[in-house]
């Protein structure tokens, strides 16, 4: 399903998910500093094209692959937000029933084969998707979000020879946000250009901005309608910046104020608001309006949360098998 | 009854599976020309290199992307010729397979079949012998099969690969060409559930895969110059754990002897052990005894590597000791 951002309602569209999973991830950061959410959060800040921009490519019957920081790929691929809140929340009322939690949302009705708390673990899975995608002659397509930490994992190897190899409806997203948890990716990584890579796999690859929306639709469209038609697997490298920390409340020692500052200035957010108000497709005045309803979601959606309940404690057993009970 | 080999077995339950169901794929190392066992014989042939695919050394990919099938619509076997090489992909089994279901809050299931030889062979070495099955039976989410025999492997195998949760299947080297009657068709055994391989009352042998066969020879030998009488139980299954069977024979023998190839320390024969205790502690003659390997990797040399792991005679030892008390 290629978006067209020719239409307006597309480009409405694409900005509602852009703010929705920035005010979504902002909300986790103010509940978390209240210790209102167990646990950790990654948060998406500063990354937010890449999500909307890929998956504005994507049918509902295509399937992601998604890291520890996954939440802004579950939203752009339309995961219900008050499930999503509710498992950040760890009650029953959460998309995995309070299992998973913010690293391990899920919700495979929508193809979202689940964030993955270990990094560069979805390329391999979304390999398997892609195998079986073939094997049963459909024409779905695999996104596969991964960063520039995983990069560097043996995984990333295996899975990108294998979908070369076999041709398969693969796409590989690698999110370059320039830090691997709290290490430069100047200090662990052979090449700059992390497109490179791809050639060891005889595999198409190119490298983007990742904070520009309207790139990576159209980049992502070329890969996404490529692997779609059997033309096989491409690298897309999405250059990018995280504006948080690695996890909420990381002090951020590795790097410098000044260098958060400088990246800020090309927001994600604000490029596309620009773009918007310079083509004629919004003014100020509506966005901001946009804007509150978004956050009367959000609003919603931690009520949602506050107000259910935390799984019973005698369902801790449930789920481990599909028919074995504990005596 | 016809008399097949363990491999053959296995052929004839992944081939009926294929032939009822057109989501089983096998995927895995050398299995296009049969595998280094014979165990695959024949299914390119039947199949067809789209279900069955001979894969990349990439033991991450192989189990990942089972996960990755599983979880979209298809039922893959995959195969890792030797168990040590699951652990090049170890997250996969226990952090992806094992998880997916609880962890997504029971979204999916993980119908998936992970086949792996393991066990002593003539001298194989350190990282070609070893018998991993404590390490996948503590991990919540996974089923654990070892079978040690023809008709066990053939009929474990379909209830394998038809399971809808991930289960790993352990085809022990010393035994997969070892011969056995088998049952022709579709002939499978519930998982979960241990077969008493020979009665006695005297003793209860507690055992799985290849010293299931050694626990029996110890029998013939106890029986014929000791005048003891040993039950065998053969779990078959380890996870889920058929301990109703155990208790009941060692309730009515009122000794324990375990048996397993892998090491003692920390091996799946100390949560049996621990089971009859928790159980049966009062009614017990005699201490539980565990017979395994010591604490080393396998060692190359024949005369360590038979001084390490055990057999029939060392089982008999065990039973000596437990029946004198």
């Amino acid at each position: 399903m290629a978006a067209d951002f020719k239409d307006m309602e597309t480009n409405w569209e694409a900005y509602r998910k852009l703010f929705l999973i920035r005010a979504f991830e902002e909300r986790l950061e103010t509940l978390f500093a209240e210790g209102k959410i167990p646990g950790f959060v990654h948060t998406y800040i500063g990354q937010e094209a890449i999500a909307v921009g890929v998956c504005a490519n994507l049918r509902t019957d295509d399937y992601i692959t998604s890291t520890h920081r996954g939440h802004g790929h579950a939203i752009a691929k339309g995961i219900d937000l008050n499930g999503l809140m509710a498992e950040v929340f760890g009650k029953v009322t959460g998309i995995c029933k309070g299992r998973g939690g913010s690293m391990h949302v899920a919700d495979f009705s929508k193809g979202i084969l689940g964030a993955n708390g270990i990094v560069a673990a979805g390329t391999v899975i979304a390999a398997g998707a892609g195998l079986s995608i073939q094997t049963r002659q459909e024409d779905q397509v695999v996104v596969c979000f991964f960063g520039d930490g995983g990069i560097n994992k043996g995984t990333v190897h295996e899975a990108m020879n294998f979908c070369s190899v076999k041709n398969l409806p693969v796409v590989f997203v690698c999110e370059n946000n320039q830090y691997a948890q709290f290490t430069s990716r100047k200090l662990t990584t052979s090449v700059s250009d992390l497109s490179l890579r791809g050639a060891a796999y005889g595999m198409p690859a190119v490298s983007m901005d990742g904070n520009d929306l309207l790139e990576v639709v159209e980049v992502s469209q070329k890969a996404i309608a490529d692997a779609r038609v059997g033309m096989g697997p491409t690298l897309v490298v999405a250059d990018t910046y995280r504006f948080g920390g690695h996890y909420v409340g990381d002090p951020q020692a590795y790097r410098s104020k000044e260098e958060v500052a400088q990246s800020r200035r090309r927001d994600p957010l604000l490029l596309f608001e620009n773009h918007l108000i310079l083509q004629g497709l919004a003014d100020k005045e509506a966005l901001e309006l946009e804007r509150e309803s978004i956050l009367e979601l959000v609003d919603k959606a931690v009520a949602f949360a506050e107000q259910s309940e935390y799984p019973e404690v005698r369902s801790v057993i449930d789920y481990v098998f599909t028919d074995v009970t504990e005596k | 009854m016809r008399s097949i080999s363990f491999g053959q077995a296995t052929v004839e339950a992944t081939a009926a599976a294929m032939r009822e169901d057109e989501t089983v794929v096998v995927a895995g190392e050398d299995i296009g020309w049969g595998g280094n066992f014979g165990q695959f014989k024949g299914l390119l042939e039947e199949f067809g290199p789209k279900r069955v695919l001979d894969m990349p050394i990439s033991e991450a990919l192989i189990l990942g992307s089972a996960v990755g099938a599983a979880v979209t619509g298809l039922r893959p076997v995959a195969s890792l010729s030797f168990v040590e090489f699951t652990m090049g992909a170890m997250d996969e089994i226990i952090n992806q397979a094992a998880k997916f279901r609880y962890m997504f809050g029971g979204q999916v299931s993980v119908p998936m079949v992970v086949r792996a030889s393991d066990g002593v062979l003539r001298s194989s070495g350190a990282q070609h012998s070893e018998s991993f099955e404590a390490f996948f039976s503590h991990m919540p989410g996974l089923k654990v099969v070892a079978p040690s025999n023809p008709a066990d492997a053939k009929g474990l195998l379909r209830s394998a690969i038809a399971d809808d949760d991930p289960v790993i299947y352990l085809e022990n080297k010393k035994i997969t060409f070892r011969k056995g009657e088998v049952p022709e068709g579709d002939y499978r055994i519930a998982l979960g559930e241990a077969s008493v391989a020979r009665s006695g009352s005297d003793v209860s042998l507690i055992t799985y895969s290849v010293m299931a066969q050694h626990a029996l020879e110890a029998a013939q030998v106890l029986f014929e110059e000791h005048s003891v009488e040993a039950e065998v139980v053969d779990l078959r299954t380890l996870v889920p754990l058929d301990i109703e069977s155990v208790l009941t024979s060692v309730a009515k023998t009122r000794r324990a002897v375990i048996c397993h190839e892998a090491w003692t320390f920390g091996g799946f024969g100390a949560e049996i052990s621990s089971q009859i205790n928790e159980h049966l502690f009062g009614e017990l003659a005699a201490p539980v005894v565990r017979v395994g390997a010591r604490s080393a990797p396998i060692p190359f040399s024949p005369p360590l590597e038979r001084e390490l792991v055990p057999e029939a005679s060392e089982v008999v030892e065990a039973v000596l000791r437990t029946v004198k008390l």
